[in-house]
């Protein structure tokens, strides 16, 4: 592995890597996926509100607006092929007395300068009627029909899966440590793995983006600050919200959002706090308080008694002037290839709306590349396809008793609140990204996360990924090394 | 001689009445905060033969599972308890166990055995 | 081999739901059914290896296993049937079990009665909201006891317990004869939770601080617990400023409280109370939803498994007595269905020993008009029940019927009768 040369090497597989890999696959090209983590998309595609925005909010003009319109557009055609779970239910930006009613028209606007289709103003009424549980002082509402949710961790194993079963290979526990310059030219990498030849190299580095580019002298300026957001989960059993809520925005953010997801659980959140660690995801007292606030003025009847989970994600939020000269923004997305040095497509701050934007910024990968000169040529046994594996709970009665009989280990109930059996576990340990850590299996399967938050399945899941993967129990870990769930077998000798 | 005071919690009955002993050396001589003679009886007991029932399991080979748990067939000298321990761990039964089964008989000269309190059957082939 | 139709299915083989199987089969339910989601009998009790356990009921002090034990071998004797390592999916309120197994595949029984007992599961990190990151290394105190007890396993070296509930307490003795160090038990009242004996035996007696008015301000760690950091709180709940201590650990374990699972519950229709978490009952146990009834922790949380044994007791016999009342009962009905040119029938279905008191008139509309003269006939397959004579019959118009008191003996034959129009 270490004396072979690529074609392209992308750095970060999170849901921007992942699908530039997967549009990238199509052509006759060794492509090299790595990411440090020990499962794909760890980083800010983790931790999101899941949703496809409709990509009125971006600043006319900038290429988060192109980028995520463009994105939105491409989601129906993607969600066939790769076969994740996606709904275009609308996004609602909900205007709470007459003094907000102005803000929507602005919204409208500016969505309609993005090319944004299906825009629809709607009166106090109308919201009520469509969304029960809404503030009674609800005066109107912007509705962007072509808003959608998704399961965003589903979006990116599906894409790097594609990816994989396309030629694509991917190394995970893999870190970018520095790239092989020849003069100008960038002609590999150095990871904790060994070096990579390669004659491109893909930037997706998501937060840290930053140290990625300035590894090779560029723009010493930008600076990935994480923005952090934090979110409340409810039991799906008690609170239904039908569709997604918006609050009329704010300077900083979209605002705390409170929304339906594709599992049918409501979440609230996020909030937006500048933080310096990329890597505190905790949650705190100060920021759940702050979600709380927010969503009760969207949705009152809200309860804490049926909050069953809470997390954060973290927004690579960068501050990259527009590529636009007639706009004066200073957060756009960085895509390009730069002038100063040879072999790199460099990728960054890819923020909100990055997961909406993600093929659209594949494609555009793409066109970068045929303009330095690339000649991409067709697979031709690419397979666009990518097949999803049988899920018990969204399966009828007789779908479910055909999928035990031919094979009974879909019989066994494992996540007893989500239903998720231990077939589908296995098949996730086996599949082309195998998942070796309990979250890679939640994160696939979506279980754990209902009421009892894994406290029946833990065991259950570490007796099966010790099984399966021929190792000690002793070695199961949350996500990765340095989490282990065991230290050692409670009747260890030397412990006296 | 100096007096010198003891706490305890009685744990008779539920009620976990707080008692203060005060003591002249190895003498009783008050128990105060019992609300009935109970109280003085397990103080008395605590102060000269403490004793606890033990519960833990034990190591089995063949079994359906990795261990049995074991008890004490009724209560062992509290000093005694991680002496006790350090003995069960290096136990090691053979699947079929049986509830009531005789794991070590005579623990520690006591004169009190180690019973498993489950059955834990034999691996079959078939499992 | 598993039927159909069972008199009783008990949902959870826990101690509520060993009694309740026992006891209702000794009643006199016929065919009883134990579903059960472990591959072995007995519950949470078979990871409750402390003693306790049947000084009520037995007096005696047994560890849980053995308690479990005598139930479990009890049931073997009496021939009720078991459904292991099997999920109940769903149940309606019409009693219809859906459940799945590696073994059996995907079943769907009926039964007469059902029992709920499934029991509680424990209040998580989540909700009580505790700030800080995700790392690995914490538990809720019964997961935890089921890799100590179980699966043999250690899940850590240094522990901080939060709650005094006596799942903690047990399981800070547990961990220290296993050779680990519980480090403090913080509890956010300012009295025990558990029973005052675990307090003296399990913490008192191997110097574990135990500090009331106390919680958990935040889990430090990425990958794994480092430490947790501990705030005293005030008369409000609130923490008082400078009073953090960060207490340095590999895991937490958390004791805040248990909730009575009841998902299947509410598929059923069971109406919940929400101060217990459980269905309401009756003094039969019996739920809002007839021929449901629930017992145990799924009711309300018990203190002891002496009481709950007796709930399944009392909760047993009177699902048997429903069941049993069921098939006297079914044998009694008669279904009417709707025949030739019949549209429908009311009533749908009738006692057959009504016919004993007085006759029992049919109510129907046809589909269609004939204008000639008809036969109104009930039938029991080819048997001719009784008939009338019309005229003519039209939709819109209600026709009807009686079945007279001499009819007794044919209907008590039939299973289902049907009623039809044609020409004479």
């Amino acid at each position: 592995m270490a004396d072979k040369k690529y074609d392209v090497i992308i750095i970060g597989a999170g849901v921007v890597g992942s699908m530039v890999a997967r549009f990238l696959s199509r052509y006759k090209l060794d492509i090299l996926l790595i990411e440090k983590e020990s499962d794909i998309g760890m980083g800010a595609s983790s931790a999101n509100t899941a949703i496809v925005h409709a990509g009125y909010d971006p600043k006319p003009g900038s290429l988060k607006a192109e980028m995520n319109v463009l994105g939105n557009q491409m989601f129906d055609q993607l969600a066939g092929e790769l076969n994740f779970s996606f709904e275009r239910r609308g996004d609602y930006v909900v205007a709470i007395g007459p003094e907000e009613l102005g803000k929507l028209e602005t919204l409208r606007q500016q969505g309609l300068a993005n090319g944004v289709p299906g825009m629809v103003m709607l009166d106090g009424a109308d919201v009520r009627r469509r969304e029960p549980n809404i503030n009674l002082e609800v005066s109107g509402a912007l509705w962007a029909s072509t808003g959608g949710i998704c399961d965003p961790f589903s979006v990116v194993i599906a894409a790097a899966e594609s990816a994989v079963v396309n030629g694509v290979t991917l190394l995970t526990d893999t870190a970018f440590q520095d790239f092989i310059m020849e003069e100008k030219r960038i002609v590999g990498i150095k990871t904790n793995r060994g070096d990579f030849r390669s004659r491109w190299v893909v930037n997706s580095a998501g937060l840290y983006s930053d140290v990625v580019m300035h590894k090779a002298g560029l723009r010493p300026e930008f600076k990935i600050t994480p923005r952090k957001g934090e979110y409340y989960v409810f039991d799906k059993a008690e609170i239904t919200i039908n569709n997604v809520l918006f609050p009329v925005p704010s300077a900083t953010s979209k605002g705390i959002l409170v929304t339906t997801t594709i599992h049918g659980n409501t979440i609230i959140g996020p909030n937006a706090l500048e933080i310096e660690d990329k890597e505190d995801r905790s949650v705190t007292p100060e920021g759940l308080n702050e979600i709380w606030q927010g969503a009760i003025k969207l949705v009152p009847s809200l309860s804490l008694r049926y909050a069953i989970a809470e997390f954060a994600g973290l927004r690579p939020g960068g501050n990259a002037p527009s590529p636009n000269p007639n706009i004066h923004y200073n957060k756009d997305f960085i895509i390009e290839i730069p002038k100063e040095v040879d072999g790199l497509v460099n990728l960054g701050g890819i923020e909100s709306p990055g997961a909406s934007s993600s093929p659209a910024i594949a494609v555009r990968v793409i066109e970068l590349l045929k303009d330095a000169g690339e000649k991409l040529e067709e697979k031709p046994d690419w397979n666009p396809i990518r097949r999803a594996r049988p899920r018990f709970r969204d399966m009828l009665p007789t779908e479910q008793k055909l999928l035990i009989e031919n094979d009974p280990s879909y019989g066994r109930i494992i996540c007893r609140c989500e239903n998720v059996t231990e077939g589908e576990i296995v098949a996730e340990i086996h599949a082309p990204i195998p998942a070796r850590t309990y979250d890679a299996i939640k994160r696939r399967t979506w279980l754990g996360t209902g009421r009892c938050q894994g406290g029946f399945d833990t065991p259950r899941v570490v007796e099966i990924l010790a099984r399966e993967l021929g190792v000690s129990p002793l070695e199961i870990s949350k996500k990765g090394k340095g989490s282990e769930f065991l230290v050692r077998p409670t009747k260890d000798k030397e412990a006296e | 001689m100096t007096q010198e005071h003891r706490k305890f919690i009685c744990i008779t009955c539920p009620r976990g009445c707080a008692l203060d002993v005060t003591m002249e050396g190895e003498a009783v001589v008050k128990v105060e905060g019992n609300s009935c003679k109970r109280g003085i009886d397990y103080v008395m007991g605590e102060l000269k033969d403490p004793r606890r029932m033990v519960t833990t399991t034990v190591r089995v080979t063949g079994g359906v599972h990795p261990l049995a748990p074991v008890y004490t067939e009724s209560p062992i000298p509290k000093p005694r308890i991680f002496d006790l321990l350090a003995v069960i761990r290096k136990v090691e039964l053979k699947a079929p166990v049986k509830v009531g089964d005789v794991v070590i008989e005579n623990a520690l000269g006591t004169g009190i055995n180690i019973l498993a309190s489950r059955n834990i059957p034999a691996k079959s082939e078939a499992s | 081999m598993l039927k159909e139709k069972y008199d009783v299915i008990v949902i959870g083989a826990g101690p509520a739901g060993l009694a309740a199987a026992i006891e209702a089969k000794k009643t006199g339910a016929q065919d009883v059914l134990v579903i059960e989601r472990a591959q072995e009998l007995g519950g949470i009790l078979q990871q409750c290896i402390h003693n306790g356990f049947g000084l009520q009921i037995f007096k005696k002090d047994m560890p849980g296993p053995a308690y479990a034990q005598h139930f479990i071998d009890e049931l073997a004797g009496l021939h009720i049937d078991t459904l292991l390592d099997a999920m109940a999916l769903n149940v309606t309120s019409e009693r219809h079990v859906y459940a799945t197994s590696r073994w059996s595949g995907f079943v769907e029984l009926d039964t007469r009665a059902l029992v709920l007992a499934m029991g509680c599961r424990e209040r998580t990190r989540a909700q009580i909201a505790l700030p800080g990151t995700r790392p690995a290394g914490v538990y809720t105190a019964g997961t935890a006891q089921r890799f100590v007890n179980i699966e043999g396993f250690m899940p850590g070296k240094r522990f901080v317990i939060l709650g005094s509930g006596d799942i903690g307490m047990i399981m800070a003795r547990r961990l220290t004869f296993e050779g680990a160090k519980v480090e403090r038990v913080l509890e956010i009242m300012p009295f025990l939770t558990g029973l005052t004996r675990n307090y003296v035996q399990c913490l008192m007696d191997y110097d574990i601080p135990l500090q009331l008015h106390h919680t958990v301000k935040r889990i430090i760690g990425n990958d794994r617990v480092e430490a947790i950091e501990s705030v005293q709180i005030d008369k409000q709940r609130q923490p008082i400023p400078g009073t953090e201590e960060t207490i340095p650990c590999d895991t937490l374990l958390l004791s805040v409280g248990l909730i009575p699972e009841n998902e299947l519950s509410r598929k059923a229709g069971v109406s919940l109370d929400p101060v217990t978490g459980g269905p309401f009952v009756d003094e039969k146990m019996q739920t809002s939803v007839p021929g449901i009834f629930a017992a145990g922790n799924v009711v309300h949380v018990y203190d002891l498994v002496d009481w709950v044994t007796q709930a399944g007791l009392l909760c047993g016999r009177n699902a048997a007595q429903y069941a049993i009342t069921e098939r006297k009962n079914h044998g009694r009905r008669v279904k009417m269905k709707a025949g030739d040119n019949v549209r429908y029938v009311v009533p749908h279905v009738l006692d057959k020993e009504s016919l004993a008191e007085s006759a029992q008139r049919l109510q129907m509309r046809v589909t269609l008009p004939i204008e000639e003269p008809v036969w109104v006939e009930v039938m029991n397959g080819e048997e001719r029940v009784t008939r009338k004579a019309e005229l003519y019959v039209r939709p819109g118009e209600m026709v009807n019927i009686d079945i007279p008191q001499s009819a007794y003996d044919a209907v008590q034959r039939a299973s289902e009768l049907s009623v039809r129009v044609v020409r004479r």
